[in-house]
């Protein structure tokens, strides 16, 4: 069966809603769970690093470029955690990179 | 309650404050439409996927697993679990609504609670005030839509140099939101390298290397936030 990417978005967008705007109308209690709330705690952190890495080997036309673009986004992350400042150096560091390789 | 005068004052200052964050949105949101061309998505696809989820991490997954042909139930998992920190973040949040405030407004600044839009209205004085959050919301998420649809139709216009170094802003930004917490806390340190670690290392396990991307995800994130949680709990509240 074809999949539909209308059907792709709209699952995805369901899930986000749900995610987001259940606890804001139903959890009208902090949640008792010591182990729920350790793990809730931690997941983002996770999915994030699993997501990161290596992926980001395979995102740049060189290997080497996506790794340079990890260490110089975690050392700008140390030293600044801005949002924008960070993902620009990472972009900077592969387009120079690149241009040399 | 506000006066009306008084409302328009607050969502003015939104959409002030808002401003940065689109700028920034619509570069991001760029990188994410050279992936989501990469998965054959159309523009205005990709504006409808961007308007409605604002999710970046969500997005990218969504994305991947549309390149992918998955199925809708493991896209429903993915969901799930890429966005699972706005969960924690509606949590804190929920705490800092007006007992009284309507069933709508919740709903509807509910659906927007990104990262940044998380910041601003956590950051407020006292309560949330819903036509701050309207303001602060505006600017963004149209920007996150536009810069989406303008990366599935211009990426093709950019040297491939360039879309290589685009590619990883998305990671830089992911970075930005991890490795700044790793820095003050222990645990989320270990958490942060065991992920990367053991995610490098599911490729070369032979039954788990031949999961796709997105329940690999899932694996490792249940599996390394449970030892985290039994390993260091958080302190009770």
């Amino acid at each position: 069966m074809e999949h539909s990417k209308i059907v792709y978005i709209l699952v995805a967008f369901s899930v986000i809603c749900l995610i987001r705007v259940l606890p804001l109308t139903l959890i009208r209690r902090p949640i008792r769970s010591r182990f729920l709330r350790s793990f809730l705690y931690y997941v983002p952190y996770v999915t994030l690093a699993v997501m990161t890495f290596p992926a980001i080997l395979r995102a740049t036309n060189s290997p080497l470029a996506g790794a340079a673009a990890l260490v110089a986004g975690i050392l700008a992350a140390l030293w600044k955690g801005n949002l924008m400042l960070v993902a620009g150096i990472c972009c900077t560091v592969v387009l120079v990179l690149e241009s040399f390789l | 309650m506000e006066k009306p005068g008084s409302r328009m004052r607050l969502f003015a200052q939104g959409v002030r404050d808002g401003i940065p964050i689109a700028l920034g949105y619509f570069a991001v949101a760029f990188s994410l439409g050279i992936a989501a061309r990469n998965a054959g998505l159309m523009p205005m696809e990709g504006f409808l996927a961007s308007f409605l989820c604002s999710a970046s991490a969500g997005e990218h997954a969504l994305f991947t697993l549309i390149a992918a042909g998955a199925g809708y139930m493991e896209t429903a998992l993915v969901s799930l679990v890429t966005n699972a920190r706005y969960f924690l973040m509606s949590c804190a949040l929920s705490q800092k609504f007006a007992p009284e405030t309507p069933l709508l407004h919740r709903v509807l600044i509910g659906t927007k609670v990104t990262d940044e839009l998380f910041g601003l209205n956590i950051a407020r004085p006292r309560t949330v005030q819903p036509a701050y959050s309207y303001g602060a919301m505006l600017l963004p998420v149209l920007f996150w839509a536009a810069g989406t649809a303008s990366g599935i139709r211009m990426g093709t216009l950019l040297s491939p140099r360039i879309v290589s170094a685009l590619s990883v802003a998305l990671y830089g930004m992911f970075l930005a939101v991890i490795i700044p917490p790793a820095r003050k806390s222990a645990p989320i340190a270990v958490c942060v390298a065991a992920g990367f670690l053991f995610s490098l290392a599911a490729q070369a396990v032979p039954l788990i290397a031949g999961l796709s991307e997105g329940t690999r995800t899932i694996l490792l994130t249940v599996g390394i936030a449970s030892a985290a949680a039994l390993l260091f709990p958080v302190k009770e509240a």
